[in-house]
């Protein structure tokens, strides 16, 4: 319940925080804390140094950008359930926040640090995956975009540099979408869940849980564009995952679960 | 002399008055406490299930920055008189291990202590328990109870040379005869899953020993500080008199706070090692090892009918996991349940075996109802087999069953006192809308509607309010089933009572205040109940099992009885009338056809000036009462659960749960109504979401909150609550216990309704709890609709 | 060690605190404030729920120095026992509490919630407190509750 002792530094700017990053010790951003604080406090992750960018409030922002929506990496989940722009413009996105954890998560808990955390069982990055998210990063080395499923390295593993900070997530505007989200408990991660949203004129499909990162339903969305019903395109959903088994599912139930939840997505996109 | 009409109580829904200090956070729960010196306990504990300990090094951490001290299990192994206690080995053969709060040879299951390290703050304690360093040689584990039996399977004590514990054997009538001629009979297996009790306030204590009066106290978060005291002092060697326990305000127990554990002998032996006050407060993780679990059974079941359903012998067998030590009840748990396998039903031939094994888990002890919701469950889930088999209502087949007759002995020996189960079965289809039920039933089956609709019945009894000594005494329980209360009524007006329960959240200072309050005519805020330290009441038998109102309440009556049986002497003595003259109403006395009058109060303080006492009289208006219940408590009901069944996830919705319960008279409907829902939540938990789970390697793989799945508000829904009364004859009062009624009816319910959803598949049963993936299993094997 | 100053029930206090001290352990250990509890060490039970700026979290999942400069209220700044908050009463009227021990996050949980909606209807409020457990009341006074401070 107490985590191993650790330095700590305030970040008085991202460029400050991409330094102390790179001071030498065995660091770690600190957000919201919500990903990073239990593993501590189990001892499960004992980094050197925390540096904590949670009070860069200039990184918290939702923004119209032409066809775009720029939301700052430091929003909280409660800022994006509820903000107007957001639910106009990607209602999809703020109906998913929503269901992330429980209120006094979402009060603390931020985007920028979920796709950062790249935790497979985690709602957000499935939604930004299918809605062809770009991530801003700026490291040593100045900023770049690029597209979230190149963010992707592994099971909790970012390809963004140790030393690099996520800034910004950009998404396009759409309406409508679903997610079916499968849990045991309202308050737990996602047995299985799955996203379906109206993307450049196709049909996105988005898998939480299905493996070492969220996915995409690749099938499903060839189908799809192939004239498939919902129903006979449901049927490729588990293709190309390889989920977890664990006493909320085992693979062959998670592989079972998803064609059924991918049928009901589909189906209430299109209503 | 006023002789205002005083209020009266019983029955009513008192707000609490518990609830001032535990909503404004003035509330003092044992972590809350500090102690000038304290100093923090941290125990480093196995990580495997099974290891020989070939050397535990402590050096490194004893160097380890604010760390007092630390010890390995052999360092302490002679600080112990005795081994953690037991309390009720169930036959005269029942094989009881050494305990020791700390291991010294081997680790038996994951959690296992083999080493603590005290310091001056919790977190240096923590840091440095990481330091200590620990040889283990791993052996192999052993989790199922039936493998743990096999004859190959890994030995846990190897001094015992076995891992089977005990056969515990009960038969009453003719049961071969009757099984041997019955037209119909059915066999039943079932799994009651290892279930983790989660009090959501977690275990803690803290010690403090003074040398010079060679004095210890241990203030613990427990539901049983006098059991404690008298065990404790068995466990160090110290005398009885020298140990003071308190339970400060407890965060509910459950069962999990009604034990003899490690930690509380180890901090009292601690404190006076190092002369310091010891903390020990458990993190949610490490109770998940180290305090008790419940169930963990594979349960048989046979009855023998005839073809119209009438249930004439029943036959089962448990086989028990009964984790690597006996704690407290472990042993006794299962037994708990032992005489009322026949439900509440009119059976003539009765025949339980119940067999106990070791396995390399955490310790199993009396989770709520213990004994008694395993009982119901397979009593209920049979039940409903047998109706598939003849083609009946399983409303019909139970109504058919039902004890009708009160007093009514059962074949397994006790008797039932009273209980009323054909009305409350009437209610609760009538609360249910039963055949509208079934008609939406038959509507979606028919329309092929993906989501079935399930009704689940469980109609009960459970034997509980332990308990008749002379009983506890004839089935080998080592202590009684007594308890205590003393009424003490001051002088200024206001009344102390002391009683020998142990409330943690059952609302026992307002229930008890309310019997005090109407018997003694005084206002209710001017009665203060106190409880919880063995200094201020000594007698005590503490809280658990559904006793404190059947039994503690009783003997807080009878005190107040003879408290006023007192005052009839004082108040006769000075109004100078016969004592026989006196008619007694809410408090106050009055002198037939005259207006003469006086009350308890004015007694009080005349007994307390004892200026005119009657010759002899001892001043002072105070009195104890030690009752000891002539018969266990028996209350009973129907329940009723509804749920639909999502056939293509498997996912249950729960969508309607009616309970009428038979409880006797009930003297704060409120609080009764609030463990009702209680006990019915944890029931469905265990029936839907809540499972201990260990690897083969005998890893808890439910090792937290995150895994282990307790409901939140969002899983649950509100209750239709109703009740019908049959006062129990047997105490002043006409009341029942209830604290563990809800949990004892539910599960059965829950799963007898998923069960009856699935029915047209072929489905006849789903493994608990009924997660989606098992409901999809079971759809996979029952075959086609 | 670090130096914080965190506004706790209205009243500012300047402390050292261990860059690793959890937001509830210097609430309970180092300013007395023990009416926030711990039940677990996995952000599940909700027992530890403070309003941090107004809004709920739970205090075993923050660190002390990410508290600094904000303004934290806990069960003990909202009502006194002569003088309770309205979903103090209510719980107390409604039998919304057994054991006590989840209670203050409960009751914080649900100040944030009324702040946030007003008037939910059970569904919401079950949905809202999915992040708090009870062991004793099987919530269902527990909504009722939260119902009755809605409407109080």
């Amino acid at each position: 319940m107490i985590p191993a002792t650790f330095d700590y530094e305030l970040a008085e700017s991202v460029d400050h925080a991409i330094e102390l990053l790179g001071d030498g010790r065995d660091a770690k951003l600190l957000a919201g804390g919500h990903s990073l604080l239990p593993l501590m406090r189990l001892r499960m992750a004992r980094p050197e140094l925390l540096v904590d960018i949670g009070r860069l409030s200039d990184l918290s922002y939702v923004r119209e950008d032409g066809d775009t929506i720029a939301i700052g990496a430091l929003t909280r989940y409660h800022d994006l359930q509820h903000d107007e722009l957001l639910r106009s413009a990607c209602p999809i996105l703020a109906e998913v926040i929503g269901t992330i954890g429980d209120p006094q998560v979402r009060h603390r808990g931020t985007i920028g640090g979920s796709v950062a955390h790249t935790d497979p069982a985690s709602d957000a990055p499935t939604i930004l995956l299918a809605l062809d998210a770009e991530l801003v990063a700026r490291g040593p080395g100045g900023e770049r975009t690029l597209p979230i499923a190149e963010s992707f390295a592994g099971f909790l593993q970012t390809a963004l540099d140790p030393q690099e900070v996520l800034t910004e997530i950009r998404v396009p505007k759409t309406s409508g979408g679903a997610y079916q989200k499968f849990t045991r408990r309202a308050q737990d991660w996602a047995t299985v869940g799955v996203c379906a949203v109206q993307v450049n004129g196709g049909v996105h499909v988005g898998l939480t849980n299905m493996g070492a990162t969220a996915l995409r339903a690749s099938g499903v969305e060839e189908a799809l564009a192939s004239g498939a019903d919902p129903a006979a395109a449901a049927e490729r959903a588990a293709e190309g995952t390889s989920p977890p088994s664990d006493h909320n599912g085992s693979a062959e139930y998670r592989e079972h679960l998803v064609k059924v939840l991918t049928k009901r997505a589909l189906e209430e996109a299109q209503s | 002399m006023a002789t205002t009409e005083a209020e009266t109580y019983i029955g009513k829904p008192v707000p609490r008055k518990e609830d001032a200090k535990l909503l404004t956070g003035q509330s003092r729960f044992i972590d809350d406490m500090q102690v000038m010196g304290m100093v923090w306990a941290s125990i480093v504990r196995s990580p495997y299930a099974h290891a020989k300990i070939n050397r535990v090094d402590v050096t490194a951490a004893r160097e380890s920055e604010g760390v007092v001290a630390a010890f390995s299990g052999a360092d302490l192994a002679d600080d112990w008189a005795a081994t953690l206690p037991c309390v009720w080995l169930v036959t005269e053969d029942t094989k009881q291990p050494m305990h020791r709060p700390l291991a010294t040879d081997k680790v038996r299951y994951q959690g296992d202590g083999v080493a603590v390290v005290i310091a001056e703050s919790r977190a240096q304690a923590k840091d440095a328990a990481e330091l200590v360093e620990v040889d283990y040689e791993e052996l192999p584990a052993v989790i199922d109870p039936e493998a743990a039996l096999a004859d190959d399977a890994p030995i846990l004590h190897d001094d015992l040379g076995t891992n089977h514990c005990f056969t515990w054997k009960l038969e009453g009538g003719d049961v071969e005869g009757v099984f041997g001629s019955a037209p119909v009979t059915v066999k039943e297996r079932y799994r009651q899953q290892r279930l983790i009790p989660n009090a959501i306030e977690p275990r803690g204590v803290i010690a403090t020993y003074e040398p010079a009066l060679d004095e210890y106290t241990l203030w613990s978060a427990t539901q049983i500080p006098h059991i404690l005291r008298f065990w404790l002092a068995i466990v160090l060697g110290v005398p009885e008199a020298r140990l003071r326990v308190v339970a400060p305000d407890v965060g509910g127990g459950f069962g999990s706070k009604l034990n003899v554990y490690a930690e509380e002998a180890l901090a009292l032996v601690l404190a006076k090692r190092i002369g310091r006050p010891v903390k020990w407060t458990e993190e949610r993780s490490e109770g998940y090892l180290a305090t008790i679990h419940g169930r963990d059974q594979w349960q048989e079941m046979e009855y023998a009918a005839d073809e119209d359903g009438k249930i004439r012998g029943v036959r089962a067998k448990l086989v028990v996991g009964l984790g690597a030590y006996l704690q407290l009840v472990t042993a006794g748990t299962p037994i708990l349940g032992g005489w009322v396998y026949g439900g509440p039903y009119d059976v003539e031939a009765y025949s339980l075996e119940v067999i106990g094994a070791f396995t390399t888990a955490t310790p199993t002890d009396a989770y709520r109802g213990a004994g008694r919701p395993e009982a119901t469950f397979l009593i209920e889930r049979t039940m409903d087999a047998l109706a598939r088999k003849l083609e009946m209502d399983p409303a019909e087949l139970r109504r058919k069953n039902f004890i009708t007759e009160f007093p009514y002995t059962l074949a397994s020996g006790l008797t039932i006192d009273s209980g009323d189960f054909v009305g409350a079965l009437d209610r609760a289809l009538e609360m249910a809308g039963y055949e509208e039920l079934r008609k939406e039933q038959a509507e979606r089956r028919a329309a092929g509607d993906t989501k079935e609709l399930g009704i689940g019945f469980s109609t009960y009894t459970e034997m509980c309010g332990l308990a008749p000594s002379r009983i506890l005494g004839a089935i080998l329980y080592a202590a009684g089933g007594w308890d205590a209360a003393t009424v003490r009524c001051l002088p200024t007006g206001s009344v102390e009572v002391f009683i020998g329960t142990s409330p943690h959240g059952q609302g026992h200072v307002t229930t008890f205040s309310q019997i005090v309050a109407e018997r003694l005519g005084v206002p209710i805020d001017q009665v203060e109940v106190i409880h919880g330290d063995t200094t201020a009441m000594q007698l005590g038998l503490d809280t658990y099992g559904s006793r404190s109102l059947a039994v503690g309440g009783i003997a807080l009556y009878n005190a107040a009885e003879k408290v006023i049986a007192k005052a009839r002497d004082v108040v006769a003595h000075k109004l100078e009338v016969s004592g026989d003259d006196l008619e007694y109403d809410n408090g106050t006395f009055k002198v037939a056809g005259t207006d003469k009058a006086m009350t308890v109060r004015d007694a009080a303080l005349h007994a307390f000036t004892a200026h005119d006492l009657p010759d002899g009289m001892e001043p002072g208006l105070e009195a104890t009462f030690v009752y000891d219940p002539p018969n266990f408590s028996w209350p009973g009901g129907a329940h009723i659960c509804v749920v639909e069944v999502d056939t293509e996830t498997g996912a249950i919705d729960l969508r309607q749960y009616v309970a009428v319960d038979e409880i006797g008279n009930v003297i704060n409907p409120t609080i009764v109504d609030g463990q009702i829902h209680g006990g019915i939540t944890q029931g469905i938990a265990q029936a839907l979401w809540e499972e201990a789970i260990y690897d083969e390697d005998g890893n808890l793989t439910t090792g937290s909150m995150l895994s282990y799945l307790v409901p939140s508000a969002a899983e649950t829904i509100d209750y239709e609550l109703d009740r019908v009364n049959a006062p129990s004859p047997t105490n002043p009062l006409g009341v029942k216990g209830v604290g563990e009624t809800g949990t004892i009816a539910s599960t059965p319910a829950v799963i007898n309704a998923v069960v009856d959803a699935l029915s047209p598949y072929g489905v006849t049963d789903v493994t608990m709890p009924a997660k989606p993936e098992n409901v999809w299993r079971a759809l996979q094997e029952g075959g086609a609709k | 060690m670090k130096t914080v100053g965190i506004t706790v029930n209205g009243e500012s206090h300047s402390a050292e605190v261990e860059p690793r001290q959890l937001l509830v352990y210097f609430l309970r250990e180092q300013l007395g404030l023990t009416g926030t509890v711990v039940g677990c060490d996995t952000s599940s039970c909700g027992s530890c729920t403070v309003l941090v700026d107004g809004e709920s979290v739970k205090s075993c999942t923050m660190l002390a120095v990410q508290a600094d400069g904000h303004e934290v209220t806990t069960i003990e700044g909202i009502g006194s026992p002569g003088d309770l908050h309205p979903v103090q009463q209510a719980f107390h009227e409604q039998h919304g509490l057994q054991c006590g021990f989840c209670t203050p996050g409960m009751v914080m949980a649900t100040i944030s919630l009324l702040e946030e909606s007003p008037s939910p209807s059970n569904e919401e409020i079950r949905h809202a407190l999915e992040g708090n457990l009870c062991r004793c009341t099987g919530y269902v006074n527990i909504v009722k509750a939260v119902k009755a401070a809605a409407t109080a």
